[in-house]
């Protein structure tokens, strides 16, 4: 199903936690909400689900508007943060429960609860209570229960924060897996940057209620908007130095040090932040370079080095291919690829 | 290395009750000495007692048996209590437990002026059951009282329940059940409502999300989560309520029901055994019945609420 929000607006009284969303989910896809904590994406979630009215705005579903819908006819499935699995209830009776409100008659209702839990991997736990379950295990219970009614749009409040780091590599897998298995479109909220890089068909990435940008995860790491959306996204962040734009040069702010560019919008004068992710610097060993470095400290990483640069008195970050050995101390002369490498307008944050 | 060791062989090789084992002990002497005094002995006194044939306070006895039970078994106003009691407690202590339930679950509700409401509920608490059923006395009059008013408007009535009509009283027990019923509802009520506080509200939530309506989500969810409180409760409830007396007193000035013997409760039998006809020995076995009787209940309930925990 598809999903269509129009000018999406959440206060809670002078503050806006969702400022003015407009945009569309395709159908059957995985989508990430992405952003800090605080910055309205559990609201957003909270409003598709129907738990949290909407103050301005529509939201459809295909055609149909179900801003002011309840959320129990919304056909939602909801996975909760702590999973909120009934601690009273079995595996099998939590999973079936969605059903069991519906009055589905009692053996047709474990019949499609054993076949949720094959789905999820849980058939060998249906007796257990949820306080007998590991955290990945609870988690798969809490899917397998919000799936039961087979719902038109499955949404997971932070899925895996509550899950230790080797889990959270197998539940993000296992997401995917049930995801595309079922085909059932997904929205899912983390603050995560590599969680809704690996699995996500989408990212939607929030700050302060505002949406910054939305596309895929490449497209969103290789084309950022804005200077948060370069920051948050990617591992080790990106480089910033500080400067302005002057005769075809980025020129650091104390006039130490400065790297030709290629950029036609960049006008002169102009204050800007430049962007360097740390893959996008290379050893040139010709005159022909864009900047010249100072090696402050290299450390050996196997397939590649890892090297902090001195340009002037700021210092970036880079991977440099280890076909060139480099001396810390030593001046070298570097170029830019083509990838990876932003101007940001000092005031606004907006790419250049 | 050897500083450590020697100052624990001094701590072993000192006055014996110093070391680890006895220190404890010294810590529990105060409390323990009055808890022989005030609990065991009289409990085991009490047990002795009840083996004593004839014992009264004069001092009399007739050697050991088991006569005060037979005796105490045989009296057909024991056998009364016994029964009257057993009313008592198998009607106050669910009736109380349900309707706290109830009321518990409304008072967890966010409604405006709730404050007002819960001191209004709160309020059986802070008073003496003696006085406050001195005024339940005027409200149950056959004439006068607001029940029977009450029940008047819906054409019932008016009921007799304080009095008897030819040598019958089958209202007075009503009498007991309804003012027990409200006395023990101020404290089921609190209890169950830090239990109902302590249910995450993310159930009702997520039961909400799956279409529950609120007697759904109150029969399946708030009341199994609330399981473990509502056992509770019960067991305190019943503990205290097989323990009636105070609640007989003011309706008749003092005496048993209106005839003077047809309301008899456990422990009103035992007290005026004890102090009006000053048979010591028969009151103690009555009171190691009554105290057989207790634990039977409780250990079944405990049983019965390890069933429910997850």
């Amino acid at each position: 199903m598809k999903v269509t929000i129009e000018h999406l607006t959440k206060r809670f009284d002078s503050m806006t936690a969702v400022n003015n969303f407009t945009m569309t989910f395709e159908d059957g896809k995985l989508i990430a909400l992405l952003g800090p904590s605080g910055c309205g994406k559990s609201t957003l979630l909270n409003m598709l689900s129907g738990i949290l009215p909407v103050t301005e705005g529509k939201i459809y579903f295909d055609e149909e508007d179900v801003t002011d819908m309840p959320p129990q006819d919304r056909g939602v499935g909801l996975v909760f943060q702590n999973y909120a699995l009934y601690p009273h209830m079995s595996v099998l009776e939590n999973i079936a429960f969605p059903l069991e409100i519906k009055k589905v008659d009692k053996k047709e209702r474990e019949e499609k609860a054993l076949e949720m839990a094959k789905l999820v991997h849980v058939d060998q736990l249906l007796d257990r209570k949820p306080k007998q379950l590991s955290g990945g295990q609870q988690q798969r219970v809490a899917i397998a229960r919000a799936l039961i009614k087979q719902p038109r749009l499955l949404l997971l409040d932070e899925p895996l924060s509550n899950l230790d780091a080797r889990l959270r590599l197998e539940m993000r897998e296992e997401i995917r897996r049930i995801q595309l298995e079922t085909g059932v479109t997904t929205i899912f909220v983390t603050h995560d940057q590599e969680e809704a890089m690996s699995i996500s068909d989408k990212i939607v990435l929030m700050k302060d209620g505002l949406l910054q940008q939305e596309d895929g995860p490449q497209e969103l790491y290789d084309d950022p908007s804005n200077l948060f959306v370069a920051n948050f996204l990617g591992n080790p962040p990106i480089n910033n130095l500080n400067g302005y734009i002057k005769d075809g040069y980025f020129v650091l702010d104390d006039d130490s040090g400065k790297i030709k560019i290629n950029n036609p919008n960049a006008k002169d004068g102009q204050k800007a932040v430049m962007g360097i992710r740390a893959e996008s610097v290379m050893i040139s060993q010709d005159e022909d370079h864009d900047f010249e470095a100072i090696v402050k400290q290299r450390y050996t990483m196997g397939k590649e080095e890892l090297a902090f640069l001195n340009i002037g008195n700021q210092t970036i970050r880079v991977y440099l291919s280890s076909d060139y050995v480099v001396k810390e101390g030593e001046k070298v002369f570097l170029k830019l690829r083509n990838k990876g490498i932003f101007l940001f307008d000092d005031e606004s944050g907006e790419r250049i | 290395m050897s500083a450590p060791k020697k100052h624990r062989e001094n701590i072993n090789t000192g006055n014996y009750i110093f070391n680890k084992k006895g220190e404890p002990l010294i810590y529990l002497i105060p409390f323990a000495i009055g808890l022989l005094i005030f609990t065991v002995y009289p409990i085991i006194n009490v047990i002795i007692m009840s083996f004593k044939e004839g014992y009264r306070l004069s001092g009399s006895f007739n050697g050991w048996g088991i006569g005060n039970y037979t005796h105490v078994l045989g009296d057909e106003n024991f056998i009364s209590a016994i029964k009257n009691t057993f009313i008592y407690v198998f009607t106050v202590v669910p009736i109380s437990t349900i309707l706290s339930v109830i009321v518990a679950n409304l008072l967890n509700q966010k409604i405006k002026g709730m404050a007002l409401f819960q001191t209004a509920y709160f309020l059986p608490m802070v008073t003496s059951s003696i006085a406050v059923g001195i005024s339940w006395r005027y409200m149950f009059n056959l004439q006068f009282g607001v029940i029977n008013w009450a029940l008047g408007l819906f054409n019932i009535g008016p009921i007799d329940w304080l009095g008897a009509t030819a040598g019958e009283a089958p209202w007075n027990i009503f009498v007991i059940v309804i003012f027990g019923i409200w006395n023990m509802m101020p404290f089921t009520i609190i209890l169950l409502l830090s239990g109902l506080q302590n249910i995450d509200p993310m159930y009702y939530t997520a039961a909400k999300v799956d279409g529950a309506n609120s007697w759904k989500i109150f029969k399946r969810i708030t009341v199994p989560l609330l399981a473990p409180t509502i056992f509770l409760t019960m067991i305190v409830n019943m503990i205290s309520a097989f323990k009636v007396y105070n609640e007989v007193i003011p309706f008749w000035s003092g005496k048993a029901g209106v005839l003077g013997n047809n309301l008899y409760t456990m422990v009103y039998w035992i007290k005026e055994t004890f102090y009006s006809k000053l048979r010591l020995g028969y009151a103690a076995s009555a009171s190691i019945i009554l105290f057989c009787i207790i634990l039977l209940f409780t250990l079944v309930q405990k049983w019965i609420q390890k069933k429910t925990d997850y």
